[in-house]
């Protein structure tokens, strides 16, 4: 019950957050909700089933080009979304296919360069992608009743796409399918036993959370209006990283948390100007030594620290990596 | 002919330079476990400390080349090692992952805060004349720098053989438990480790930075070709990781100049994928035991 | 209670407390500078904002604008298209009444359509040829597009070194392939032969095969067409491997960071100037005095970018006579500001229907470790 009113607050909170507030502040808001759902995806490959990949910001901007091309030639959103991740889950099962083949974090590697690949072609084939001057002028999404090319409109929109991404994932993970992920993590060998196909498994989960990437580059792409190959290098792949493991990876609300952190607070920070990275990069540090499972888990211990303690929740929900 | 010379030469030095930071990455790789996403911004880190000793205390360049070497061996070494490393050992690779990226950005954005974000000019420690070669045009920066690289790995490598304390490190990256009943003082072997690390990014600082500049974000490509390079080559390897550096090196200028300068920065990147599906302990690796 | 869920709403609930909306005054005017602090763009954006508040101060102790105080807040973009255009939304929620900024063309081309809805005037430090063939009638150069300074250069090419064969040398991103792309077009419209086509990547450090490339095609003369450090590094490893002929730039290639980085190697170059520091014109060099005595640095000619942005605000606000952001837009399309009447744009500058800029320009040669002015180019 106290669970049901919870969400039920969290769903308002987020209802009325716009409301008031500047464009520039619901324009975070939408930024903080897709790359949520990028780092959402990610948790699955990462928080779930183990694997690092570093190639979320490629599966982000595969399904950022291909909603832009597609809306640019004049398909609707609702039309042009479904491939883009439709074309980010057969990326991530040919990419992961071969990689989880092999023992270790080679998909780590895998992914590496993939990302880095990516980027190249982006770049390079102009006559496709436009090239480094990238795509611009896509249109918002206009679905007769709710037009959504001002900001407000916009973060509705964004927020539904969240919400069902988010029910949809909740889906998976409580799924008997899903708990197979977990059994697979905190124990490979007995999953084995017990006649998993552990393999089959990760590469699922490799290949949705990469579907997921490409649902928040199809939201990315008309929220910015503007495709270039930078906003999809490297380095962005090592943010999404950052906010599920800052959130706490393997927990289901975490990647909100960690999206939030990485997108909101640099803001907040910024009266410190010059310094607002180191003490961030710093903060994260200290954070990664004193408590290794994130914020959440950061939240937990101190709330251990002043109650008694009881059967740990998150330990049933999923683990630490 | 020239041409095809000129490119090998160079793709030599600038590899050999790439191995320094490659082999550093692999050591601590093996005696750790580390994973460690700031190894660029190690190699750009110490250039800097021997610009502050040049220019704000005004010593020679022996004694600011010293300095900067002391300084990184303390820092980069010693403090990265108890501050970072060590508390997090126990809760395993990830949050160290992630520790070791955000230790990047904090080494790139303090550097950019107290040093500034241009450019700057580093001294040469070798004459600036060139050689000409079969045609080809080489400075001797070039084959100094590759002389010195090959040098330091070979001292290296017969410290690690040959020495006592060098074979008490190799035990203790292959076995830490047992070498540890053979009483070996593992804790302080893997200190050695990222001592040693620091001191080859130093090197690699200084004889990369004449001709490439100091600058903020050098680290950024530089750690991401080294750990290419100690991939490609083995990552339980020296002669692995000093392999994969030269071979980068080479096949980025002979692709430049021959095949695509669009797609330069793909080739390793290809290589490195197939290579992993090919042979995923590296091409110079042993699928089995570490070894120093 | 289940702290997952706590925790939700506990960080949906910081969002909401966050607003910060500093009331409107009535007698300042808000012109932000949204420029690249950090990042790759540092250096530029950086000089960009020094000049623009060396103006600002001028301005408002001779008074503001139409009496008002011109008040400018900083805004770090990181070099970051995203970030840049968030912050110019932020500006624009502030209340702006022009922005300037920002230097980077990649940042520029997305964050000028957030000032084009809004209708906010907004005055670019970037040299990209698209920048201004979009049809947005808010956005204002500050100095003249890649299409405009690379034509400037072909004439050099065909009558003073009178080359048959040439090759061009330039850095593989938004920046680099504008020029590429004209330069191109120029040397097929005069008939010049291109024989090697060479990109780099930015932040590259090896320019061996790419030097090496060019020595072998046999090329005349070469156009450099690189970032700062690129340009040293390219310059270096020219001397390095004896590259004997003509290396010209446009813009940077000259400029004093390029001499300080490449030492030696930089003398001889060429390179054609939209704004060089070192123009012997004595507006342009107590200008650069006054940057060097209150920053304690020299400027580059972005500097000189942010310094007559603000200028040109004033000038075409004051012509307007009121604070009118659309009338001031419309102003400044087809204006020419006189520097003998307006001394702040430092040297006669026009903009036309696209906001494009034009004023006389510079070739100059690195001689003896300084950049020095060889000749004038007329306003195109």
């Amino acid at each position: 019950m106290k669970r049901l009113l919870l969400l039920g607050l969290g769903l308002v909170a987020l209802l009325v957050a716009p409301l008031g507030q500047g464009t520039y502040v619901t324009y975070l808001l939408c930024s903080w909700l897709t790359f949520g759902i990028a780092a959402m995806g990610l948790n699955l490959t990462l928080g779930y089933a183990g694997q690092i990949s570093l190639a979320q910001a490629s599966f982000m901007g595969i399904g950022a080009y291909v909603t832009a091309l597609l809306t640019l030639a004049g398909w609707p959103w609702l039309a042009a979304m479904p491939l883009a991740v439709a074309a980010c889950f057969l990326v991530g099962l040919a990419l992961g296919f071969p990689a989880l083949r092999v023992q270790g974090h080679f998909l780590a590697f895998v992914t590496l360069a993939f990302n880095t690949l990516f980027f190249l072609v982006a770049r390079n084939e102009d006559g496709l992608t436009g090239g480094p001057y990238g795509l611009s002028g896509m249109p918002r999404p206009d679905f007769g009743l709710l037009d959504t090319a001002q900001q407000p409109a916009f973060y509705y929109f964004t927020l539904a796409v969240f919400l069902a991404a988010a029910v949809l994932l909740w889906g998976i993970v409580r799924s008997p399918w899903g708990r197979a992920f977990k059994g697979l993590r905190e124990n490979p060998i007995r999953a084995e036993s017990l006649g998993l196909d552990t393999r089959r498994i990760t590469l699922m989960a490799f290949a949705i959370g990469s579907a997921y990437g490409g649902l928040a580059g199809a939201l990315f792409s008309p929220l910015v209006q503007y495709v270039e190959p930078g906003s999809f290098a490297f380095a962005q792949s090592l943010r999404i990283l950052l906010m599920v493991v800052v959130g706490g990876a393997g927990f289901f609300f975490a990647p909100m948390l960690g999206a939030a952190m990485v997108i909101l607070l640099p803001e907040v920070l910024r009266f410190t100007e010059g310094y607002y990275l180191m003490i961030y990069a710093g903060a994260v540090i200290v954070l990664m030594v004193v408590c290794p499972e994130g914020l959440i888990g950061l939240g937990g211990r101190l709330r251990d620290r002043f109650q008694a303690p009881r059967p740990r929740g998150d330990l049933q929900e999923g683990a630490r990596p | 002919m020239a041409e095809f010379l000129q490119v090998l030469f160079s793709g030599l030095a600038t590899g050999s330079i790439y191995a320094l930071a490659a082999i550093g990455f692999s050591l601590v790789w093996q005696a750790a476990q580390v994973v460690n996403f700031a190894q660029g911004e190690f190699v750009m880190l110490p250039a800097f400390f021997v610009l502050v000793a040049l220019h704000w205390f005004g010593w020679p360049l022996w004694a600011a080349l010293a300095f900067g070497l002391a300084v990184a061996v303390a820092v980069l070494g010693l403090l990265f090692k108890r501050l970072i490393v060590e508390p997090m050992l126990p809760a395993g690779g990830l949050p160290l992952i992630i520790a070791t990226m955000a230790l990047s950005i904090l080494l790139k954005e303090g550097t950019k805060q107290f040093y500034g974000a241009e450019a700057q000019p580093f001294p040469s420690l070798f004459p600036q004349s060139t050689v000409r070669l079969g045609g080809a045009v080489v400075a001797w920066q070039d084959i100094l720098n590759l002389a010195v690289s090959l040098a330091v790995v070979v001292a290296l490598t017969l410290f690690l053989n040959r020495s006592r304390i060098g074979r008490m490190m190799q035990a203790t990256a292959q076995n830490p438990a047992v070498a540890e009943i053979l009483g070996v003082n593992t804790k302080r072997m893997v200190l050695y480790t990222f001592l040693i690390n620091a001191a080859l990014a130093a090197v690699a600082s200084v004889l990369i930075s004449p001709v490439y500049l100091a600058k903020f974000s050098n680290g950024e490509t530089l750690g991401l070709v080294a750990f290419i390079a100690a991939i490609v080559g083995g990552f339980n390897q020296i002669r692995g990781a000093l392999a994969g550096g030269l071979l980068i090196g080479v096949l980025d200028n002979l692709t430049a100049t021959y095949v695509t300068t669009e797609y330069r920065a793909a080739l390793p990147l290809v290589m490195l994928i197939v290579i992993i599906l090919w042979r995923p302990q590296g091409l110079f690796g042993t699928a089995e035991g570490r070894q120093v | 209670m289940k702290r997952r869920q706590l925790f939700a709403v506990a960080a949906a609930g910081l969002l909401l407390a966050g607003p910060f909306r500093p009331a409107q005054a009535e007698d300042v005017v808000k012109i932000p500078c949204v420029c690249e602090l950090s990042g790759a763009g540092a250096v530029s954006g950086t000089n960009y904002r020094d000049g623009a508040h060396i103006a600002v101060d001028e301005i408002n102790a001779a008074g503001g604008i139409l009496g008002r105080k011109i008040v400018m807040a900083d805004m770090d973009t990181q070099t970051d298209p995203q970030i840049s255009r968030a912050l110019v939304q932020k500006a624009i929620d502030d209340g702006a009444y022009a922005i300037m900024g920002t230097v980077y063309s990649g940042s520029t081309i997305v964050n000028m359509m957030v000032a084009q809805q809004a209708g906010v005037p907004q005055f670019t430090g970037s040299e990209a040829p698209n920048i201004t063939a979009k049809g947005n009638p808010y956005i204002f150069r500050t100095s003249s597009g890649a299409q405009k300074g690379v034509p400037a250069l072909t004439a050099y090419f065909k009558d003073q070194l009178k080359v048959g064969k040439i090759a061009i040398a330039w850095v593989n991103n938004d920046f680099g392939k504008g020029g590429h792309d004209v330069f191109v077009k120029e040397m097929k419209r005069v008939g010049i032969d291109l024989v090697a086509d060479v990109p780099s990547e930015q932040g590259q450090a090896d320019f061996s095969a790419d030097v090496a490339k060019i020595r072998q095609s046999g090329a005349q003369a070469v156009f450099v067409y690189l970032n700062e450090e690129e340009d040293a590094r390219f310059l270096k490893e020219a001397k390095k491997q004896g590259l004997a002929v003509p290396l010209v730039g446009e813009v940077t290639l000259t400029g004093q960071k390029v001499i300080d980085l490449a030492g030696g190697a930089a003398e001889g170059a060429y390179a054609h100037v939209g704004l060089a520091t070192s123009a012997p014109v004595p507006a342009i060099e107590a200008f650069v005095a006054k940057f060097k005595k209150r920053y304690g640095r020299d400027t580059d000619h972005n500097g000189i970018k942010g310094y007559i942005g603000v200028y040109a605000i004033k000038y075409a606000t004051e012509m307007v006579g009121k604070f009118d952001r659309k009338a001031l837009a419309e102003k400044l399309h087809g204006l020419t500001l006189d520097a003998s009447k307006y001394p702040g744009m430092l040297l006669t500058t026009s903009w036309d229907k696209t906001g494009e800029l034009s004023r006389e320009s510079f070739m100059t040669e690195v001689k003896g470790g300084k950049q020095v002015v060889i000749g004038t180019v007329p306003a195109n």
